[in-house]
């Protein structure tokens, strides 16, 4: 510890900027609180004036969420007493619950997408990665401004043709053609980030693994990725995550089979207007797995989010 | 490269003779590896924009698969740019541009400023802060919609409490005054952490003893603040500015859950027009024609601010 330095902030003005950003970040963490608390009110609370803080929580959000529900008459249901807590929540309301709704279904979609564009991106980004890192190849220095104007390209603009081409090939709606639009979308970004990530690994170990008699190929699964294991997981989120949050894509090209959930959620409706509970119970359980993998990137949010240009 | 017992052992194998002691050759590897990634850029990036400038010159229509395709020439651009409302469009576009940019750096700067003074916790306070860029802007505006209804939204009430107005006597997404605002406020919300990171990323990278000599040399803090900070950290946020203005001059999914463009088409982005065009009047040689516009606009402008990115960092 350094006993005295020009540089070191005074205990003042720690404590001021301090206050400052918690004041900040509180702020900016009420409007997802209040999503999330708007997941556990009954919709007359939800859309109460003013705005309650302090309510009766229930998970009628969630049981809307994830059931459709029909009306009855009173004799059926004095005849069939409900039978668990959720059918419980319905019948307060003088319902039964008919089946489960899309919401599951979407859900899925996005994970099956996420996941299997995730992957893909990765397996081809890392050996691409690799051969970019190790090899001379032509152009190979003209990727990062390549990457950076694909994505100045509207997505709605990219739509059009890939919306064609989709029609023709009988990818349009279906589980294959969104992950593999998704990996294209992704695997400049993925490349990139790889990049950068077996850059630092210094040449010597695998040149002396060659030398021990090890083939490229041995080389490079048993020296290169285990030291680039790091490296592949953050950019493996960042990956899950943009695929996760995409919108433009699926609300153009899907419409059933292969919708995933985002551009599902804002059309939750209940009965006599939006169901806020419910819409608000999807977002939650939609964002939390994201907000979860951000605090597990943390260290590398920077250079994801920068495409590789800034570092720390 | 440094020298140790490995390099040296490497150096002392001629590369040839190592590369070819079993499998592949480096070439063919090389190919190997970067050969289904070329595959799939071509197909997902560069050929659906060489086919967009084909349609560009064409009247096709995509709901009207069967009909005969006529080359128009440049007919379609020609209407775009003589067209009076996708010039505001483009404004409303540029209104919502240049304000986030603003609060995002303004508010940006300040708190990685702040954070920079290392106060203690200052990491967990940064990852929370940094949440909300993080979410999917679909889901983000559907529930800021919430957020501004006029009677029951928390935003509305917030604003009528420190005001002493009614909540219900303004719509934030219903008034043609407010609403261009209104998105301008939830992205700023969203991403201003990603200014803050980038520019903390800038604080951080000035080395103590610039500030220790001008300590010495007797400059003020003000001094200080203004020829070593501002100046080191400049790249920094000038390559912040490039990124949000790409990405919000293509911005779509947030506004369209927000606004849909309303009321009238006052918060009607290009994207969001672009997309009336191509998906629900389906005129798609039109369309694409359009999208070459706008493609070449933000290559143009990205060109030129690189250029004078890249003149900052020479400095």
């Amino acid at each position: 510890m350094s006993s005295f330095s020009v540089t070191e902030p005074s205990k003042r003005s720690k404590w001021f900027a301090g206050t400052m950003v918690i004041i900040y970040a509180l702020v900016t963490m009420v409007p997802l609180a209040w999503i999330m608390l708007t997941g556990f009110k009954s919709p007359a609370d939800a859309i109460s004036y003013p705005p309650k803080v302090v309510f009766e929580p229930t998970l009628e959000g969630y049981v809307n969420l994830f059931t459709t529900r029909t009306r009855q008459t009173p004799e059926f249901l004095e005849a069939n007493p409900p039978q668990t807590w959720y059918e419980e929540i319905v019948r307060e309301y003088d319902m039964v619950i008919a089946g489960p709704s899309k919401f599951g279904e979407r859900f899925l979609n996005s994970v099956i997408i996420g996941f299997g564009s995730t992957f893909l991106s990765i397996f081809l980004g890392t050996l691409a990665a690799y051969a970019f890192s190790r090899f001379k190849i032509p152009f190979a220095d003209d990727l990062l401004f390549f990457i950076l104007s694909t994505r100045m390209m509207p997505p709605i603009a990219v739509a059009i043709p890939i919306f064609l081409m989709y029609r023709q090939l009988g990818l349009s709606d279906t589980h294959l053609g969104m992950i593999l639009l998704y990996t294209g979308v992704n695997i400049s970004l993925a490349v990139w980030l790889l990049k950068g990530f077996i850059d630092e690994i210094p040449l010597e170990y695998e040149e002396a693994a060659l030398i021990d008699g090890y083939t490229r190929f041995q080389a490079f699964y048993k020296v290169v990725l285990p030291q680039a294991a790091t490296g592949i997981a953050s950019t493996a989120i960042f990956c899950l995550i943009f695929a996760w949050n995409e919108y433009a894509f699926a609300v153009l090209l899907t419409s059933g089979t292969a919708q995933t959930a985002p551009p599902f959620i804002p059309t939750i409706i209940g009965v006599g207007g939006l169901d806020w509970p419910a819409v608000a119970a999807g977002a939650t359980i939609f964002l939390l797995p994201v907000m979860i993998f951000t605090i597990l990137l943390r260290k590398h949010l920077l250079r994801g989010i920068t495409f590789g240009a800034v570092r720390k | 490269m440094p020298d140790t017992p490995a390099t040296r052992a490497a150096q002392a194998t001629p590369a040839s003779v190592a590369r070819k002691i079993k499998g592949l050759s480096d070439r063919a590897i090389a190919w190997i590896f970067v050969g289904p990634t070329i595959f799939l850029l071509l197909a997902i990036n560069i050929f659906p924009l060489i086919w967009t400038i084909q349609l560009s010159f064409t009247n096709f229509k995509a709901n009207r698969a069967g009909r005969e395709i006529k080359n128009v020439g440049l007919r379609n651009y020609e209407r775009i740019l003589t067209d009076s409302d996708i010039w505001l469009n483009m404004q409303a576009t540029a209104h919502f541009l240049f304000w986030t940019i603003f609060f995002q750096v303004l508010i940006g700067f300040t708190l990685a400023y702040l954070i920079n003074k290392k106060f203690k916790g200052n990491d967990l306070w940064t990852t929370i802060i940094v949440l909300p860029m993080m979410l999917s802007p679909a889901v983000v505006g559907n529930f800021w919609k919430f957020l501004y209804q006029p009677q029951i939204g928390l935003f509305n009430y917030v604003v009528a409490f420190f005001s002493g107005k009614d909540p219900s006597s303004f719509e934030m997404l219903g008034s043609v005054q407010l609403a261009p605002w209104s998105i301008v406020i939830v992205d700023t919300w969203m991403w201003t952490p990603f200014v803050m990171l980038i520019c903390l990323a800038g604080l951080r990278s000035i080395p103590d003893y610039i500030y220790e000599a001008a300590e010495v040399d007797r400059a003020s803090k003000l001094r200080q603040f203004f020829t070593i900070t501002i100046p080191m950290v400049l790249p920094f946020l000038m390559l912040a500015v490039l990124f949000r203005g790409i990405e919000n001059f293509k911005m779509f999914d947030l506004v369209v859950q927000l606004t849909g463009g309303g009321p009238g088409s006052t918060t009607e982005l290009t994207s969001i027009n672009l997309k009336r065009e191509a998906f629900e009047k389906w005129r798609t040689g039109y369309a694409s024609a359009y999208a070459i516009i706008l493609f070449v606009t933000v290559f143009g402008l990205a060109s030129i601010y690189v250029k004078a990115l890249n003149k900052v960092k020479e400095r």
